[in-house]
């Protein structure tokens, strides 16, 4: 099939890149990998009269390391993050989950970027940026500004970015000491996208007590979701068995699945419920181990 | 319908159609995802200079070809209908299915997810572009060898991800079925018939040749390694 005509413009640079959009507004889309937006203007759920393609911009393939904090750009790929041993290093949630999305083919053009520009709640990415605690680096021509990945996420493919704005890099804290991340999900197929995925993070206090907590989950609901009074619930105590049922018992509470072809609300829900118990479970024993992942 | 239930089930068959659910829910919002892009603009009559046919050069197995073609061409249609070069497969045009897999400077892509446009200066190898002087390609080979096709519609992809996943491995590049021992510092893991499996994944064989896919990357593997 053909997309609808539209204008193409390869970036020439970013303030090229931001100048094209701030003249074309919501008619002209980025491109980037084109991993999302291409099946989608493929199958015409998608007629964008411009694009703007970020490839061309080289300078915007980075990840680079500050005390533990990683920045990556607009226009790294996943395959350059997945095999970055800086990112397994300092964000093993990060590295955890890029083997679970999509296929080598896939993850050679895609950028984390663009999938969290697009903002599909399915999306395991967007809710590792909530457990993570990630920040989004917004520019237009008029500026820049940062947006919390808690702000960003605004609902089903919608986000805090105003139509001359571009995301331009995210940056992840670093994990502090006596952390433990993990990522889970169940998919019918490896590389598929999940009936429902689970982001946890998890850091001990000197007395080995829970210090913080962060809990996020994927597909089960309008945007990727925060399991806030789960992750609540285990700050200050022990992270034992029971403890930890609680805060799965807890998420299972927040979530707010729709059900697809593939599965049911109620099995969605369920999932949410044993894949969080899971989660927190190999994230705590990582805590304790000091291996993080 | 309003303009926000327009636009949320414009959203929503997106979601679906990627989710691969279009014989649902996507086909039926469809109809509602058109009304809703079918705004001033958005059309055909918004057609500019940019959106018109222009030259492109492109690098296919080792030969630049020049090339007319609008915006929209993907880089699958280029090297099929414009470079006339038909071994590249389109089984979905959506990413799904890996029929289409082409190298470009080396990396396996699926090539109906990029435009032609993207690709000027790029190294693009076909299946066509494998054989050296009528000597096919120790992949290539490897599939006769084993029988790792029935219909055949799959092999060009299949062998042109190979080739790639194969230098992947050879490079050191860990997959999410590498072991913990494999990953501590080992270079070139030892691919097990699931490490093949988990990075030949963007690969669908519809007749399931996967077993004798499987037996010929072995004996390719076996052989380098
Ligand atoms: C078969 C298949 C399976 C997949 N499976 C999964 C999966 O399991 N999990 C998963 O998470 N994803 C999956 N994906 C989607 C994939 O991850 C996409 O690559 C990703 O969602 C989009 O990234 P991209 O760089 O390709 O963006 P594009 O497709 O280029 O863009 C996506 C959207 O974001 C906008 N955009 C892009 N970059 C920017 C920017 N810097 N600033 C502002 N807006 C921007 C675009 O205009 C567009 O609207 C799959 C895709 C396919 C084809
Ligand atoms: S035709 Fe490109 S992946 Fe199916
Ligand atoms: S050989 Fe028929 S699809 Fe693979």
């Amino acid at each position: 099939m053909k997309p609808a005509p539209f204008r193409y413009a390869a970036a020439q640079s970013l303030e090229h890149a931001l100048a094209l959009k701030a003249e074309a507004g919501e008619e002209a889309r980025f491109l980037a990998g084109g991993q999302s937006l291409i099946p989608a203007m493929n199958f015409r759920l998608a007629q964008p009269a411009m694009l703007i393609d970020l490839n061309p911009l080289d300078d915007l393939d980075y990840i680079t390391v500050d005390n533990g904090a990683l920045r990556i750009g607009a226009r790294t790929r996943y395959s350059r993050v997945e095999h970055c041993a800086e990112v397994a290093r300092w964000q093993p949630l990060l590295a955890e989950v890029l083997p679970n999305i999509a296929h080598p083919q896939i993850r050679n053009r895609g950028t984390l970027c663009g999938n969290l520009s697009n903002a599909d709640p399915a999306s395991e990415l967007p809710a590792v940026m909530l457990a993570a605690g990630a920040r989004m680096h917004a520019h237009s021509a008029g500026g820049d500004r940062w947006i919390a990945a808690a702000d960003f996420f605004i609902n089903l493919f919608e986000t805090a970015l105003q139509p001359d704005e571009m995301l331009v890099e995210i940056e992840l804290p670093a994990l502090p000491a006596r952390s433990g991340t993990c990522f889970i999900e169940v998919a019918r197929r490896p590389g598929d996208y999940a009936m429902a995925g689970v982001a946890a993070s998890l850091t001990l206090d000197a007395n080995g007590r829970c210090g913080s907590a962060s809990i996020a989950l994927c597909n089960a609901g309008p945007t990727p979701m925060a399991a806030a009074a789960a992750a609540q619930l285990l700050i200050g105590g022990v992270l034992d068995a029971e403890a930890i049922a609680a805060a799965a018992a807890q998420a299972q509470e927040e979530v707010e699945p729709n059900g697809n072809v593939h599965c049911t609300a109620d099995y969605q829900r369920h999932l949410a419920g044993v894949l969080t118990r899971r989660a927190l479970t190999s994230a705590a024993a990582r805590a304790r181990q000091g291996t993080s992942a | 319908m309003s303009d926000e239930n327009e636009s949320r089930a414009a959203r929503l068959s997106r979601r679906a159609f990627m989710q691969g659910a279009v014989a649902g829910a996507a086909a039926t919002a469809l109809p509602a995802a058109q009304a809703q892009q079918a705004r001033p603009g958005a059309q055909a009559g918004a057609a500019t200079a940019d959106a018109a046919a222009a030259q492109v050069m492109l690098n296919i197995n080792g030969r630049s070809q020049a090339m007319r073609i609008e915006p929209t061409v993907s880089l699958l249609d280029a090297i099929r209908d414009h470079a006339g070069l038909t071994g590249s497969k389109k089984g979905c045009d959506r990413g799904q299915c890996g029929a289409c897999t082409v190298l470009v400077n080396g990396r396996r892509i699926n090539s109906c997810l990029s435009l032609a446009v993207m690709h000027e200066g790029d190294e693009i190898t076909t299946i066509e572009g494998l054989e050296h002087g009528g000597r096919l390609h120790e992949v290539q080979a490897a599939f006769v060898e084993y029988d790792a096709f029935q219909c055949g519609y799959c092999t060009p992809g299949q062998i042109c991800s190979s080739v790639a996943m194969l230098a992947e491995a050879e490079a050191g590049t860990a997959s999410a079925a590498t072991s913990a021992a494999d990953l501590r510092g080992v270079l070139a893991p030892a691919l097990s018939d699931a490490e093949i499996r988990e990075r030949m994944s963007g690969n669908i064989c519809r007749c399931g040749a996967y077993p004798n896919i499987v037996a010929a990357l072995r004996a390719v593997h076996g052989k380098s390694a």
